[in-house]
């Protein structure tokens, strides 16, 4: 398996060398670095290429990595039922810098632009109705950036005087409190007893 | 060894009572009650209940009205309508988006209406406590009359929540609440 996405990256890379920057084959799967400019043509030509074919969008979303200039990477997986082949293209964006829509060659890119940008608050140019798709109406913020507190800076109540659901700046009777200061996010160094013989191992 | 909760007694000899009243009607032909018995009577013998399956919590709901736990012996029966309902179940997470829609259809039921909060989640937000789009608690929007525990609780428990509004309802007046 891994053989055929090694050919199948350097064959991508063969025939578009201006779209892909790199390209890594990490845990059985196909990493596919591009620029954001020639993200719709790179998509393009995976879907009509004989020997690539992906033509089911299977997934676009986003990672925020605040301490970086580009700070977010965003990231289409795609589906190939003809040749059994997923492939997952990178494309790390500035705060400032559109992502042009992949609308015209996925319809189904729709819906999936509109949650990544009402998460993140990544504007893609050309999309036919960008707006929120899963967040409140009016909704401030975007939810998934890694600056957003988890519990927002709204809350709703009943108003029994004004006889509708108002709005509010969160009050919390106990604040949010962190326990696991062993996260792996964090890189922590995890102790387990009785395993001090892996470092002699290494 | 088991312990025994509640009062050391059997209650009222059921087959006597019944027994009595048989003959009653036999006798008379009919029966003699209150107004105030007989209408609470009736209401606690009909409970039609609002779905508003949110999430997971709706699961079990639906499996109070099947044939296992089968709350339709107790007149108790789901209803599409808020019109018709005299009671409305919040099964769920009860995000911030939805809340203007769920004060909506409690106010379209007619009195005397009650509220069932069922789960952790419509309880006090429960898993979803410190969310940015989760309403932390049901009766911040509508007032709760039974809250039943539970991630999701089981039919069983939000059966006799049910039964425990029946109760509340047969105590308090019929027409005060």
């Amino acid at each position: 398996m891994t053989e055929a996405l090694n050919e199948l990256g350097a064959q991508i890379e063969a025939k578009r060398p201006d779209c892909v920057v790199a390209w890594d084959v990490s845990f059985g799967e196909l990493n596919i670095d591009v620029t954001p400019s020639n993200i719709a043509g790179l998509v393009e030509f995976l879907k009509s290429d004989q020997n690539c074919k992906f033509s089911s969008l299977v997934d676009i979303t986003a990672v925020d990595y605040p301490e970086r200039g580009k700070r977010f990477d965003v990231i289409y997986h795609f589906l190939s039922m003809y040749r059994n082949q997923r492939i997952r293209l990178r494309a790390a964006v500035r705060e400032d810098e559109m992502v042009p829509s992949i609308v015209d060659v996925h319809p189904s890119a729709n819906w999936f632009e509109r949650e990544v940008y009402d998460m993140f608050g990544i504007l893609f140019s050309g999309h036919p109705d960008l707006r929120r798709i899963l967040t409140d109406y009016g909704f401030r913020g975007y939810p998934l950036r890694k600056d957003f507190p988890t519990t927002g800076y709204t809350e709703v109540r009943y108003d029994e005087a004004q006889k509708r659901v108002v709005y509010e700046p969160v009050k919390l009777v106990q604040e949010y409190r962190q326990f696991d200061f062993m996260s792996p996010w964090e890189g922590a160094e995890y102790i387990l007893p009785g395993d001090e013989k892996k470092e002699g191992a290494n | 060894m088991a312990v025994m909760t509640g009062a050391n007694t059997a209650g009222v000899d059921k087959e006597v009572v019944t027994q009595a009243l048989n003959a009653e009607l036999q006798d008379k032909g009919f029966l003699l009650t209150s107004a105030e018995d007989i209408i609470n009577w009736a209401r606690t013998g009909s409970l039609h209940w609002m779905t508003f399956g949110l999430a997971c919590c709706a699961v079990e709901m639906m499996h109070t009205s099947m044939p296992r736990y089968d709350a339709e012996r107790f007149g108790i029966a789901p209803r599409a309508s808020p019109r018709q309902s005299d009671v409305m179940i919040v099964a769920g997470t009860l995000t911030n988006k939805m809340a203007p829609a769920l004060r909506k259809v409690y106010d379209q039921m007619p009195e005397p209406r009650y509220v069932i909060s069922m789960g952790s989640c419509a309880n006090g937000g429960g898993y979803y406590h410190y969310s940015y789009s989760v309403v932390r608690g049901c009766d911040r929007v509508v007032p709760v009359d039974v809250y039943v525990p539970g991630c999701p609780p089981t039919a069983e428990a939000l059966l006799y929540g049910l039964m425990q509004l029946q109760r509340k309802i047969r105590r308090t007046g019929t027409l005060v609440r």
